[in-house]
């Protein structure tokens, strides 16, 4: 059987899985679709999450910008495994003991304020569909690259696939079905992993593969990567490019963003205890570290395997994956010394950096691009870090049923995470403005009823994205846990931890590090990105790591707006008293 | 000195936080290029705490975590049923 018709196959059958979970596992009532009856175990909960958490960024891109930052990568690694900590320690427990469905209901009854429970929600719908544009744009590609359906086929396909279950099921079926995408999807990802190690280094773990030796060497592969690297015109592979502030700011704005997710904290409003929260947080991180401690070791992989199978080689004998992905627009050659070599070294290819084909092909049977080279080095390759790991398989030379199982597994993990972060949508809008804001009167079923059709027209949007993707998601992306840093994760924090802090505070918090956040990430990613570096940064900290300060902020402005005003009432007291207890 | 369940809760939470901050923002960050002066196999100590070091010591804090509160929860809520009987209401 061919490639296609194996991807056919691993995919097909995968889809049916989630379909007849879904039929098993519908929800009943509002408490089935939004918490699953909180009856879901800590391990199986665990899994979710990790397939709730790892998205189509971790399961396709994150490889790739790990192999194209060497260790400046690793604010990816530690910023979005770190949060766990946060969430076991801080939030999880106490959020679970407070027992009711959604984030917003939280600040809401803590804060005893409709505005503070509509700046919460206004927040959390923003975070959540940033997020959902990068999944279905994962479907896309890997719908057109490996089933050659049209990219919005592809969308459609998935757009139904999640409305399947996420619609009928609710949480409940999202939960089951996201047990099954979590086996598939780190399935998918260590087999290619494992071979490759093998390949490279005989270490069948990769984890432990990337820090031995090339087999038939006595050199070290970090070692050979540096010097290669080094040889290219690259900073060495295992250090900082990056000013140390900068990375560290990074790091800390995606932990902090990690633990204020909505759609990562209500997961743990699905198990039955509060000790099972603790428990399946841990579980959770189990999960998500056997993917991330393997991400790195493929990153250091696939950029050797890159290295050697395309420098200085003629355009026609390069292997057919190169072509492969060159047809879909994610790889371009630009042959600016005329040499007819492949030559890849440090700097952009192309002005304008993304390349636009033109329809002719040039003497070797390259594409041609309208863009003109860029003259100030001398790299001729342009490339998509979102092929590393789809391309891996390939370049590496597996067999076909390896680069068909990846497929099946970056499917997976586009389409739980996007299921996670359309029930939480969803849910704010039945439960939090629908119930708690404007209809308070309706039933039991009515609101089922509202719930689901939020998930359909959410869904439907989400689809829009896909198939007209908008050009700002991957900048988009800092914006989602800038803003989650900023807003969602000092008021849940202080709201366990600081009984004294009132209405007034919380709010005046979320506000200011809301502006001050989307301010400075809008001003140099879309105002004016020309000055999108160092020199004009505040402090030195990038726009990504910016949701840190806003965190600052948003502590600093809760804390002394709250001492102005009163205490907030006794029965708030008790509650943080109540919540406290296990 | 005696603690309350809370206290004792705090005492737990800030040191394992201290953990975490250490092994990340310290020996993958602040201090990664000194420990890079060390190796083990292949790899530079900075590099190995930065891209894989950290994230073992995360789970590691998070079941130990685990482990304290549930004794914690014992101590001061004698039998853990009790607990069980709450939640189930």
């Amino acid at each position: 059987m061919g490639l296609q018709g194996l991807t056919y196959l691993f995919v097909g059958a995968s889809f049916a899985i989630y379909i007849g979970i879904a039929i098993w596992s519908r929800a009943r009532s509002t408490n089935d679709f939004y918490i699953a009856g909180k009856g879901v175990s800590p391990v199986a909960n665990g899994m979710a999450t990790a397939a709730d958490w790892m998205s189509a960024a971790s399961f396709i891109s994150m490889a790739g910008l790990i192999a194209f930052l060497g260790k400046d990568g690793s604010v990816y690694l530690m910023g979005w495994t770190g949060g766990y900590v946060l969430l076991a320690l801080l939030l999880a427990p106490y959020l679970r003991k407070f027992g009711k469905y959604t984030v917003p209901d939280f600040i809401g009854t803590r804060y005893y304020s409709k505005t503070a429970r509509l700046v919460a929600i206004v927040c959390l719908i923003f975070i959540s569909f940033t997020y959902v544009a990068g999944q279905m744009r994962g479907v896309g590609i890997v719908f057109s690259r490996f089933l050659e359906v049209d990219i919005n086929i592809g969308v459609i396909i998935g757009m139904l696939i999640v409305f399947f279950y996420a619609v009928l099921g609710g949480m409940k079926g999202i939960t089951y079905t996201q047990v099954a995408q979590y086996c598939v999807l780190i399935f998918a990802y260590l087999v290619p992993a494992i071979f490759i190690s093998l390949l490279i280094t005989n270490n069948p773990i990769p984890q432990l593969g990337f820090g031995d030796k090339i087999s038939g060497s006595s050199v070290y592969l970090l070692d050979k990567l540096d010097q290669l690297s080094i040889e290219l015109g690259f900073n060495a592979y295992t250090e900082n490019t990056k000013s140390n502030i900068d990375i560290f700011f990074i790091t800390a704005a995606l932990m902090f963003g990690t633990a204020g997710l909505p759609h990562v904290i209500v997961r743990f409003f699905t198990v039955p205890k509060v000790s099972d929260a603790r428990k399946s947080a841990g579980y959770a991180l189990v999960f998500i570290a056997l993917l991330y401690t393997t991400a790195p070791a493929v990153a250091a992989f696939a950029k050797i395997n890159f290295i050697e199978s395309v420098q200085e080689t003629e355009y026609q004998s390069v292997p057919s994956w190169f072509k492969n992905w060159e047809n879909i627009g994610l790889i371009a050659w630009k042959d600016k010394n005329g040499d007819g070599l492949i030559n890849y070294s440090n700097g952009n290819a192309l002005e304008e950096v993304k390349p636009k084909y033109i329809s002719e092909r040039g003497q070797h049977g390259e594409r041609l691009v309208a863009n003109r080279p860029d003259r100030s080095n001398e790299n001729e390759i342009y490339i998509d870090n979102d092929i590393m790991v789809l391309a891996n398989p390939e370049i590496a030379q597996l067999p076909n049923w390896v680069i068909a199982l990846v497929a099946a597994g970056a499917l997976a993990a586009a389409l739980s995470t996007a299921a996670g972060l359309l029930l939480v949508i969803s849910a704010s809008i039945s439960h939090d403005l629908m119930k708690n804001m404007l209809m308070p009167n309706i039933s039991d079923k009515q609101e089922l009823f509202f719930a689901r059709c939020a998930a359909a027209v959410a869904i439907f949007i989400a689809g829009l994205f896909g198939i007209y993707p908008p050009g700002f998601v991957a900048q988009v992306v800092a914006f989602a846990f800038g803003l989650a840093a900023a807003t969602i994760f000092p008021v849940l924090f202080l709201g366990i931890f600081y009984k004294r802090l009132n209405k007034e505070g919380a709010i005046a918090g979320m506000l200011c590090g809301l502006i001050a956040t989307s301010s400075y990430i809008s001003y140099f990613k879309f105002i004016n990105p020309s000055l999108n570096n160092n020199d004009f940064w505040f402090l030195g900290i990038s726009p990504e790591g910016f949701g840190f300060l806003g965190m600052i902020i948003n502590f600093v402005v809760a804390l002394s707006v709250s001492s102005f005003y009163s205490r907030p009432p006794e029965d708030i007291y008790q509650l943080v008293d109540e919540i406290r207890k296990p | 000195m005696k603690f309350s369940y809370w206290q004792s809760n705090l005492i737990i939470l800030i040191s394992l936080l201290v953990v975490w901050f250490i092994v990340s923002f310290g020996f993958g960050i602040i201090w990664s290029d000194k420990l890079d002066d060390f190796k083990i196999g292949g790899f530079k100590l900075g590099f190995w705490f930065s891209q894989q070091g950290s994230i073992y010591f995360f789970v590691l804090i998070i079941f130990i975590y685990v482990y304290l509160l549930n004794k914690l929860d014992k101590k001061f809520f004698s039998s853990s049923s009790e607990i069980d009987n709450r939640e189930k209401e």
